[in-house]
């Protein structure tokens, strides 16, 4: 299990360098830079060229992506073009509200994908196949849609939920959970699809093994069955989709924050990512790649935890 | 092509692959077919709903929805195409010369594709439109190369399973270029997934081109584009919501086509039949009665009229009957495909998804069977009737120990019993199959015990409800010679001690002589001999029961040629009518086409035949 942890994370160091050194390549290569970027119309060569010694611009590639990084390993994620506020700071200061997002979204897909699942799973025929078109819908419609719709119905006609905005917990629990739930229904929806078809699949494959029908011939009952063997069994390639949806998470994030105008993460993004801001962007992109880093590893815990062969390997 | 063809042919697909068309089609002549110009604006009717005069509606500045639709998806088809294009070449590029050439190269890619795939693809996108503003392309290219790492891997693994094949190699020393033997034997192969992956692939671009149009990230107004238009209607969700269903409607369906067809390509390619698929409440045997003949009440087993049939009416077992008595073992005998193991399948109510029973009766210790639901029938499992499947191994839970899944039976069948109590049975279960070190044996887990090891340990769970039969169905075919004795020897040890009933599926006489009291034998889904299994070696009296004996290989006398038995089992809808063995019998006559009932013989048996044998002893032995 050590050894497990151990090469993961050894695994997620290129991951975190390859990202954050092709965002530098990409921005090296793009005509302009960021002193064009600060400087806007202003084209005096002189303000140009401090600006660009300011902001380290002359030096070459290899040694500013160096700074950077010697920067990041202490918490220095550089400041901001526009604002001039600390990175750090900023990426700090927004990562409670993604992070609520993203957790009560994960939450709702595990919960409700693995049921909806299991309840295909089990009942099959027209219920299973009417989930299954359901399925498809969810995973089909453009996240930023659904939310609008969402809005439409929910917030603006039945009036039951907030348009847009955000609650702190700690300011009232009742209207951050107010202030949440479309945005993680809206968030969640295609997770719960991929999920719930994932758990029917690994269910149904089950199903069939010969030690499922052992077990009823031995007169266990269905419960138990189901919910001890067959759980445990269908678990391990469900867990691995999960981490590939929640994932995928991040990206959705972006989009339902920018929508339901919740100050996480994503809106900084997208900002950042309008204006060219790319000490910003870099800080997120390495607070995404973070977050990345942790799912995969939760989702080698677990699967070294459910599968004894890796373990006695 | 084979793909295309089986997705015409399915409704579904057809449906799909029409819509696609007919967006595409629309949308790339949007110049010569939209009602207007994208950008003509017509201020006297903003935000109108559908009219005959704008279809879809109308947007702020009055311009025509239906237009702005066409022309926007041929702006957000065309960048969906280029991540399409990128996804396509690289991924085939990269999983073709991994699968080819292997080693160091293989391993590169592999890897390059676990990372790609482990990064969040919008957030890299975002990354890029900040380095290129409003470029979807580079953005959709970027999106196709991230996700080309699982095409890869799909092409690599065909490249590779096709390159290990003897003709491939034959190719290669007839000459053939690697490019000819990739295009001729890799292509077909792969072409079938690829088509698959690349339709769900290009739902979920759609849909990234979507989330980047309403981020405002793509491409600018006024120009329209999907995405955009999702932008622009969200700006008017209080003055006119309906321009949401023209904007999503459009991507939704578009998305949705493209995942039903990649579902439906992938069934179609993977050879999976549109067959409903397995749920738990399919596994339920469905029963049903019909009149026949009363059981015998002193048997603790009583099976009469016992049919199994298909869903689709193809009949496997065929109004079988036996009975066994206390302490005593039946054998099973017959060819494989004979409907043996469908027989006691039956009797469990344990049959593939799909299959139906119907029977006059079946009697277990004085309790009618056919009456339980499925619940009461659980409740005969295990603790009335014990079941031993084939296959030992593939029998018992891979992710539980022997002892979980032992301590699980014996807590099953004994209610209230204490933690040690339990252990202690589940270490005498484990000593009376005669298992080394108890202890050491509940801690492995399946596949660390040997193929008579797993077979001892689901016969100990099998007796952990002390039933009163045991069906052992082929308990030793799985098993080396050495180890089949073994086993066989317990069985019998465990029938003599504990008095239970025995009923063994097998189609080997040396089982049936060395364990059993009387013999079934069965041919096409009927019983064709029933008797004592003195009299079944002495003298069978049916011609398919003498020709088994006859090509046993136990009984063959060394030297000498072994007899085989020509021909095979017809498969279940193709029996003939009268006698099912007529066509492979050396006694046939005319008379053998017309239907053959049992002829019972007082105090003998019964078989199921015109001409019965009259006592040869070609397989008489012990």
């Amino acid at each position: 299990m050590l050894r497990l942890v151990g090469g993961r994370l050894l695994w997620s160091v290129p991951l975190l360098v390859v990202l954050s050194a092709l965002t530098f390549l990409l921005a090296w290569l793009t005509p302009g830079d960021a002193a064009r970027v600060v400087l806007g119309t202003d084209t005096d060569p002189a303000a140009y060229a401090r600006v660009r010694s300011q902001l380290g611009l002359d030096r070459s590639l290899p040694e500013q992506y160096g700074t950077w990084l010697a920067g990041a390993v202490r918490g220095d994620l550089g400041r901001s073009l526009f604002t001039g506020e600390s990175v750090a700071a900023v990426v700090d200061s927004r990562l409670a509200v993604s992070l609520s997002l993203l957790l009560l979204s994960a939450l709702v897909i595990a919960v409700v994908g693995v049921a909806v699942g299991l309840v295909g799973a089990l009942r099959g025929g027209v219920v299973g196949r009417a989930l299954d078109g359901l399925s498809v819908v969810a995973m089909s419609v453009p996240t930023p849609w659904l939310g609008l719709v969402l809005v439409v119905v929910f917030a603006v006609n039945l009036a039951w939920f907030p348009v847009t905005g955000y609650v702190p917990a700690a300011q009232s629990p009742g209207g951050w959970a107010l202030s949440l739930a479309l945005p993680v229904v809206c968030l969640a929806a295609g997770g719960i699809a991929v999920i719930a078809k994932q758990v029917r699949g690994a269910v149904v494959e089950v199903l069939g093994r010969a030690y499922v029908r052992a077990l009823r011939a031995n007169g266990l009952p269905a419960r138990r069955i189901i919910c001890r063997h067959v759980a445990k069994n269908a678990a391990l390639p469900v867990v691995t989709v999960f981490g590939v949806v929640l994932i995928g998470l991040l990206g959705g994030s972006i989009v339902v924050e920018q929508l339901f105008a919740l100050p996480g993460l994503g809106q900084l993004t997208v900002t950042a990512a309008a204006q060219h801001d790319l000490p910003v962007l870099q800080g997120v992109v390495l607070c995404f790649t973070v977050l990345v880093v942790v799912v995969n590893l939760l989702v080698d815990l677990v699967t070294g935890w459910l599968s004894p062969r890796a373990v006695t390997r | 092509m084979n793909a295309w063809r089986a997705v015409a042919g399915r409704p579904l697909g057809a449906i799909c692959l029409a819509w696609l068309g007919l967006v595409v089609l629309a949308c790339a002549g949007a110049d010569l077919i939209a009602p207007h110009h994208p950008q003509e604006q017509d201020l006297s009717s903003v935000y109108s709903g559908p009219t005959w005069a704008h279809w879809l509606g109308t947007d702020q500045l009055g311009r025509d929805i239906l237009s702005r639709v066409l022309h926007g998806g041929r702006v957000s088809l065309l960048v969906v195409g280029q991540a399409l294009a990128a996804y396509l070449v690289l991924g085939c590029a990269a999983g073709v010369l991994a699968g080819y050439r292997r080693g160091l190269l293989d391993r590169v890619v592999l890897r390059l594709g676990d990372l790609a795939l482990s990064m969040p693809a919008v957030v890299i996108l975002l990354v890029v439109l900040a380095i290129f503003p409003h470029d979807e392309s580079a953005a959709m290219i970027t999106l196709g190369a991230l996700s080309a790492a699982g095409l890869a891997r799909v092409v690599r693994a065909s490249t590779v399973a096709v390159r290990e094949e003897p003709f491939v190699a034959a190719a290669r020393v007839a000459g053939l270029s690697t490019f000819r033997i990739l295009g001729r034997h890799v292509l077909p192969s792969v072409i079938g997934p690829v088509i698959s992956l690349v339709a769900l692939v290009a739902g979920s671009a759609l849909l990234v081109e979507a989330s980047l149009g309403f981020l405002g990230l793509g491409v600018q107004p006024p120009e329209p584009s999907w995405g955009g238009l999702i932008a622009e209607a969200s700006q008017a969700i209080y003055r006119q919501p309906w321009l949401l269903v023209p904007s999503g409607g459009v991507v939704a369906l578009t998305a949705v086509a493209c995942a039903v067809l990649g579902d439906v390509l992938r069934d179609a390619t993977d050879d999976r039949t549109s067959r409903e698929p397995l749920s738990w409440r399919r596994m339920r045997t469905q029963v049903t009665r019909r009149p026949g003949e009363p059981p015998d009440e002193a048997a603790v087993l009583s099976v009469r009229g016992l049919s199994v049939r298909l869903a689709d009416g193809t009949a496997l077992v065929d109004d079988v009957a036996f009975d066994v008595h206390p302490g005593t073992a039946l054998g099973l005998v017959g060819e494989s495909g004979c409907g043996k193991t469908m027989t006691v399948s039956a009797v469990l109510r344990l049959l593939p998804p799909g299959a139906v029973v119907e029977a006059a009766e079946v009697r277990f210790a004085g309790q009618d069977l056919l009456s339980l639901d499925e619940r009461g029938m659980s409740r005969v499992r295990g603790g009335g009737i014990g079941y031993i499947a084939q296959d030992p191994v593939a029998s018992l839970d891979p992710l539980f120990t022997v002892g979980d899944q032992l301590t699980e039976a014996v807590r099953h069948h004994n209610r209230g019993a204490t933690r040690a109590e339990v252990r202690r049975r589940v270490v005498d279960l484990l000593e009376a199959v005669h298992l080394p070190d108890p202890p050491g044996v509940m801690a492995e887990y399946p596949h660390q015990l040997s193929g008579g090891m797993a077979q001892r340990v689901a016969i100990a769970r099998a007796l952990a409800g002390e039933p009163r039969v045991l069906i052992a169905d082929e308990p030793t075919t799985a098993l080396d010679v050495t180890v089949q004795a073994e086993i066989l020897d317990l069985l019998r040890e465990l029938r003599d001690r504990t008095g239970m009933a025995l009923i063994l599926v097998t189609h080997d006489w040396g089982v049936v002589a060395d364990t059993c009291d009387t013999a079934v034998v069965m041919y096409a889904g009927q019983v064709v001999e029933q008797t004592s299994v003195q009299r079944v070696f002495e003298a069978p009296r049916h011609p398919y029961t003498e020709a088994l004996l006859a090509a046993d290989p136990n009984a063959a006398v060394p030297g000498t040629r072994l007899p085989v038995l020509p021909g095979s089992v017809p498969a279940p809808g193709h029996w003939p009518d009268g006698c099912r063995f007529a066509p492979r019998c050396a006694f046939a006559t005319a008379e053998c086409a017309g239907p053959v009932a049992m002829t019972a013989e007082p105090m003998r048996g019964s078989y199921r035949c015109v001409h019965p044998r009259h006592g040869t002893t070609t397989g008489a032995r012990r």
